[in-house]
């Protein structure tokens, strides 16, 4: 680096133009330096060991005494005048420095890609925990049971008399040896059976589950598909208190427009028993009535099965299938959507529903 | 049940422009949902008149065809065509080409005029062909999509019926009427008839009905007609399969008289093919009053009818021509020659009546439910006689019934009814209820006043009696399905209008929320979904190739699973041990479709038969089984634990400008495992494992501190992918989740924090490679003491500088004291002690 600015005599430490000359001189490089670097160099030049004002600083020693004080006030303010200049135009171009890194490591951040992949619930499982939640939010319980069941537990506790068609119209998958009476569940009543015998009265439980019907897959058919059912056993339940509960439990999936209808149907474990249909104002096509599911008073011949004294209590229990539900609240079109795993049909939903 | 509306009308005051879907409206009120609305007119359009054919010359084709240039008169001589349209002729005689050959110059036919539409869209219209313009249609039956005859055009007088020239047929024929198609549940056969049905409108309506029984005079008692014995004895569950037997004879029958329009429409509409004369009238008299009746050709018959259980042994061929093996528990109709008829299924072919019958013997009997459907599933012998006995049929309509079909065979067939008859069997006790003042407005919710519980049961037919503290309820003979105040109860609501029930919303007692269990599988899942995996729901249904394959770890060994007995396919006829079958079916169909990086898991129950596989009987309905009968019963149960499994095929994210997509290997799999573990607070403890879904080298078997085995994770074996069509270096994991919820402890106990400064150690340890890394890390960790805070393993090396057979296993060891700070001396010393355990199990040296 160079030690002294060429041909530059050392100045006298009491000549003041001459040192403000000199102050002068660094402080116009200082501030044409127009990088870091540069500026080293102004500074190793200006306030190097071999810069004028460096050397017209120790110059002040061999003055005599009496001029040592006006020298040194001379050179110190001097020196600081150039200092300070120094620290300025440090600090001017490292913002400047740092702004420029900055720009410079600027990305397109639309082409960001996507690292880890969010994973995604099935819809039926999301609902599922959906429903379970409004009814434990009213104080219900959440039962479950197998999905291979007893015969008796399926049909016959339920009032399916042995020879009756309502059995047949279960459409029902049986277990070998057929002499086991085992099968499975085409309903997840047998839950509610095993409800009743388990637990105390007053029973307040919802029973969502997997059930299977010798259907084959096609656009509104499944062999396997879900249901949730309630069931109530109290003192002085009545259909209005079932109409009450589907209503309350309707607007909580539906919003507070919701409406229910109950139209006189047939079902073995109930009495009376009820289809019922939900007025659904989103439906694709215009709002409508749309059957959602079965319900009734428990019929007293299941209350007996279950040892329960049908004069002193009564309850309402009601059904519907999941997959019907996801298909007329969220448009699913086509059944197979919800059976296959295709990825796209659960990612669509995320961890929603 | 189909309604042809004009049958309806006959009975029940249904408004005349109202429509299948009018009154499928009111229908539903009542409980019968709407299934399909029968409408010829929504296929078939006019004009469509009866045209007698004037003129018909032969003309021979050169392809050897020979077609019929007719001219057909369809407007009376001397009258105007009042028709307009291209095409129709002013003169009121039309030039038609007819391909068919069955009809002759005088005879009225039906034609379709240009501008009509028959089923199937066809539009008439003139058109030019065989050198003439054919300005319209000589129909079939088919063509105007009322049969399936299409033998040649329908000739009029071959179904009786001799029109005047220009009628609109479809009037003739009976093709403005419509029929609205109703499922009806099983509990109601009366509802199988138009009376049953015609009784229902008016309550849903409000409207008046006449029964069509009042419209029919039987005698009131029949006495010397055909013998007739009923001798069952081996009733089921103690009832007669049969309690009543109505005979008539009616002779002099001409069975080849053809079945009048307004009757075949009627069956045609209703879904009952024309048969003959003798067959419509009794499928006619079925549909209109419910009960099903039997036609045999008396001459046929050999001596007295006896109705019993057939003996071991015995067959007959029924009307489909079919032999049959009986069974000592069907009901039989039998004479002297044998079985002629299976009770309330199906008639034998030996007495059957056909167009030579002359004297026809009409059977009207009540069989018993459970009789009938056993001798239909056996014989899989549906039939619409079956299907309306084993739901119940009317006791006191076979009389009338009976006289109906003979009033028929006697206006229709040209028949003489004899005045001797038979009635025979014992009526069954009238089935009354007490129901109790007050207990349908408890049940139902709604205050219901006298006269409406009063009103309703009558209106339906029951007998209402005033008894202490309410009423006693004889029930209508057509109604088997009331039984109870309850069923009662459901008679009044429906009649007074379930719409009339108001919401109330009854208070459950405090809930404990969900259970344990439940909030467990719940984290599990959303955990591992959280992590990045999709959640899919596969069928249950595997092949036995399959659960022997992934349900067991043993090469060769063969799985005990569930079979069904009647799977949708044979193939996939067992219930799945393993979830990870289904989840390979899942990722296949997956990259079908062009999904190569996958993640997939599902949260299952698989089906684990143990030792009792059922029970071999079933308690009784309505009765609380005994506990031991319930405890033999949930025993009979297999085992279903929840499974939870994953499968990884490809790559953990998608490739992407800046990021090279990692591909998922056997250690994936494993982590995902753990990861449950630690969701739930269960620590798995993986160990070289062996599993013939895996590759041999690259399966861990999981299992928890107490050594249970859980499941498993790693690579699937290459062989299977191979096999299975399934990407090199898949991986998976299966877990029995059950096991881990159980494992799961109750309560957590804090561990203290302590804030004195952490002293970290590392050491390189050089073991025999077949150690495992999992069992050096425990051992430093046994060796190690309190102070050690933790220790993980960062590095491990085989290769320069390690002897063969050795790899050198890195571990950071990290030690902290809860009261103080650690010299350095007391962390190397932690470590030492670490490392001489691992020397000592493991011959490890330090490098």
């Amino acid at each position: 680096m160079t030690e002294t600015l060429p041909g530059a005599a050392v100045p006298n430490p009491l000549d003041e133009a001459a040192i403000t000359a000199a102050v002068e001189q660094a402080i116009s490089a200082i501030a044409g330096a127009s990088t870091l670097d540069e500026l080293k160099a102004v500074r190793l030049a200006h306030t190097g060991e071999k810069s004028p004002l460096s050397l017209a600083n120790r110059e002040i020693g061999r003055l005599p005494k009496d001029q040592k004080a006006v020298a040194g006030k001379l050179m110190g303010s001097s020196r600081g005048r150039v200092s300070k200049a120094l620290a300025d135009r440090t600090a001017e171009l490292e913002a400047e420095n740092d702004a420029r890194i900055l720009v410079e490591e600027t990305v397109d951040v639309t082409a960001a890609p996507r690292r880890r992949r969010a994973g995604a619930r099935h819809p039926l499982s999301t609902l599922q925990d959906r429903v379970a939640d409004i009814f434990v939010g009213m104080g219900w319980e959440i039962a479950e049971g197998p999905e291979v069941e007893s015969e008796w537990f399926n049909f016959d506790a339920l009032n399916f008399k042995p020879d009756h068609p309502a059995r047949e119209m279960q459409d029902t998958f049986f277990v070998e040896p057929p002499e086991a009476h085992l099968l499975m569940r085409t309903h997840t009543s047998p839950v509610q059976v095993r409800s009743m015998l388990e637990r105390e009265v007053p029973i307040y439980v919802l029973c969502p589950g997997k059930v299977f019907r010798t259907d084959e897959l096609d656009a509104t058919h499944t062999p396997v598909f879900h249901q949730f059912e309630g069931l109530a056993i109290d003192k002085n339940l009545s259909m209005a208190d079932l109409r009450g509960t589907l209503e309350h439990f309707a607007r909580q999936m539906f919003g507070d427009e919701a409406q229910i209808r109950l139209r006189p149907n047939y079902f073995p474990f109930t009495e009376p028993s009820a289809e019922l249909d939900i007025f659904h104002p989103g439906a694709k096509g215009g709002p409508r009535w749309i059957e959602w599911g079965g319900c009734g008073m428990v019929n007293p011949t299941v209350l007996r099965a279950a040892g329960i004294d049908p004069d002193i209590y009564s309850g309402f229990a009601f059904g519907m299938g999941i997959e019907r539900t996801l298909m007329f609240r969220n448009e699913v079109g086509d059944m197979r959507d919800m059976i296959e795993g295709d990825v796209r049909f659960s990612e669509h939903f995320g961890m929603e529903i | 049940m189909r309604i042809p509306l004009s049958w309806l009308r006959e009975f029940a005051q249904v408004p005349a422009g109202a429509t299948a879907e009018d009154v499928m409206a009111e229908l539903v009120k009542v409980g019968f949902e709407e299934e399909a609305v029968h409408r010829p007119t929504d296929g078939l359009k006019g004009p469509v008149v009866v045209g007698q054919v004037l003129s018909l010359v032969k003309e021979p084709q050169t392809n050897g065809k020979t077609i019929n240039w007719c001219q057909v008169r369809v407007v009376p001589e001397g009258q105007e065509q009042t028709l307009t349209g291209k095409g129709i002729d002013p003169s009121g005689v039309q030039g038609i080409i007819c391909g068919a050959h069955n009809f002759v110059e005088g005879d009225k036919v039906v034609v379709t005029l240009p501008g009509a539409v028959l089923p199937g869209d066809f539009h008439i219209s003139a058109r030019k062909t065989y050198g003439h313009l054919s300005a319209g249609m000589i129909a079939s039956v088919r063509e105007l999509g009322i049969g399936e005859d299409h033998d040649g055009i329908l000739v009029l007088s071959r179904i009786g019926l001799d029109p005047e020239i220009g009628t609109d047929a479809m009037d003739l024929l009976g093709l403005y009427d419509q029929a609205a198609e109703i499922n009806v549940t099983p509990d109601r056969g009366y509802a199988f008839s138009i009376r049953g049905v015609a009784r229902e409108y008016a309550h849903a309506t409000g409207t008046t009905f006449t029964d069509p029984a009042s419209k029919v005079q039987p005698p009131a008692t029949l006495s010397g007609g055909y013998g007739v014995k009923i001798n069952d004895d081996a009733p089921i569950y103690g009832k007669p399969g049969c309690d009543r037997f109505v005979a008539r004879t009616v002779r002099g029958v001409d069975a080849t008289r053809p079945t009048p329009p307004w009757m075949s429409s009627r069956l045609r509409l209703a879904g009952i093919r024309s048969i003959s004369l003798p067959v419509d009238i009794s499928n006619y008299v079925m549909l209109e009053l419910g009960q099903p009746l039997h036609f045999y050709d008396q001459d046929k018959l050999s001596g007295g009818i006896v109705v019993r259980r057939a003996v071991a042994g015995e067959k007959l061929t029924t009307l489909d021509g079919k032999e049959r093996s009986l069974d000592v528990e069907d009901l039989l109709i039998t004479d002297e020659s044998g079985p002629i008829g299976v009770a309330g299924v199906m008639g034998g072919a030996s007495t059957e009546v056909s167009d030579a019958t002359s004297t026809v013997l009409v059977e009207a009997a009540h069989f018993e439910e459970v009789s009938i459907a056993r001798s239909r599933r056996r014989h899989k012998l549906p039939s619409e006689a079956s299907k309306r006995f084993e739901r119940g049929v009317d006791w006191q309509v076979a009389n009338t019934a009976a006289q109906r079909a003979v009033d028929l065979l006697v206006e229709l067939a040209g028949g003489t009814a004899d005045e001797a008859g038979t009635d025979v069997g014992n009526a069954p006790d009238a089935v009354t209820i007490a129901l109790p003042a007050g207990f349908a407005a408890e049940r139902i919710g709604i205050d219901f006043t006298e006269e409406q519980i009063v009103t309703s049961l009558e209106d339906l037919g029951a007998v209402v009696e005033k008894a202490d503290g309410g009423w006693t309820v004889s029930a209508p003979s057509w109604r088997n399905d009331l039984e109870t105040k309850e069923d009662l109860s459901e008679e009044i609501a429906r009649l007074v209008g379930y719409d009339q029930i108001p919401a109330t919303l009854p208070v459950a007692p405090p809930g404990r929320g969900l259970t344990r269990v439940q909030q467990q599988r719940r984290r599990l899942i959303q955990a591992l979904a959280d992590a990045g995996l999709t959640e899919v729901l596969a069928y249950p249904f595997v092949s036995k190739a399959a659960n022997d394959t992934f349900g067991v770890a043993e090469a060769g060994a063969s799985r005990t699973a569930v079979k069904l007995a009647n799977p949708i396919s044979e193939e996939h006829g067992y219930l799945r041990t393993s979830v990870l079958p289904g989840l390979i079916e899942v990722a296949k169909r997956n990259h079908s479709r062009g999904f190569r990086d996958l993640a997939l898991f599902e949260a299952g129950l698989v089906f684990l038969p143990g030792g009792t596989v059922g029970t071999a009987s079933i308690p009784p309905l309505g009765v609380r089984p005994s506990d031991e009968v319930l405890d033999a019963l949930y025993d009979g149960v297999p085992d279903q634990p929840l499974h939870v499994a994953a499968v990884l095929t490809g790559h953990d994210s998608p490739a992407a400008a800046g990021h090279t997509p990692r591909a998922w290997d056997w250690a994936d799999a494993l982590d995902i495992a753990r990861l449950a573990g630690d969701v739930l607070g269960v620590e798995i403890v993986v160990g070289q494992g062996h599993h013939q879904a895996f590759h041999p080298g690259r399966a861990a078997q999981l299992s928890l501190r107490t050594g249970e085995v859980v499941g498993y994770a790693g690579e699937l074996h290459p062989k299977l992918l191979a096999a299975s069509d399934m990407p090199a270096r898949s991986v998976a994991l299966e877990i029995n989740a059950d096991a881990l919820f159980e494992a799961a402890a109750d309560v957590i106990v804090a561990r203290h924090i302590s804030t004195f400064p952490v002293a970290t150690q590392d050491v390189a340890l050089v073991v025999p490679q077949d150690v495992p890394a999992d069992d050096v890390l425990a051992a430093l960790r046994e060796g190690a003491g309190e102070l050690l805070e933790d220790v993980a393993l960062f590095d491990v090396y085989a290769g320069k500088g390690i002897e063969d057979g050795k790899k050198s296993l890195a571990f950071g060891l990290r030690f902290r004291a809860n009261d103080r700070t650690l010299t350095a001396d007391e962390a190397s010393a932690a470590r030492e002690s670490a490392v001489a355990v691992a020397a000592e199990r493991f011959g490890a040296v330090q490098r």
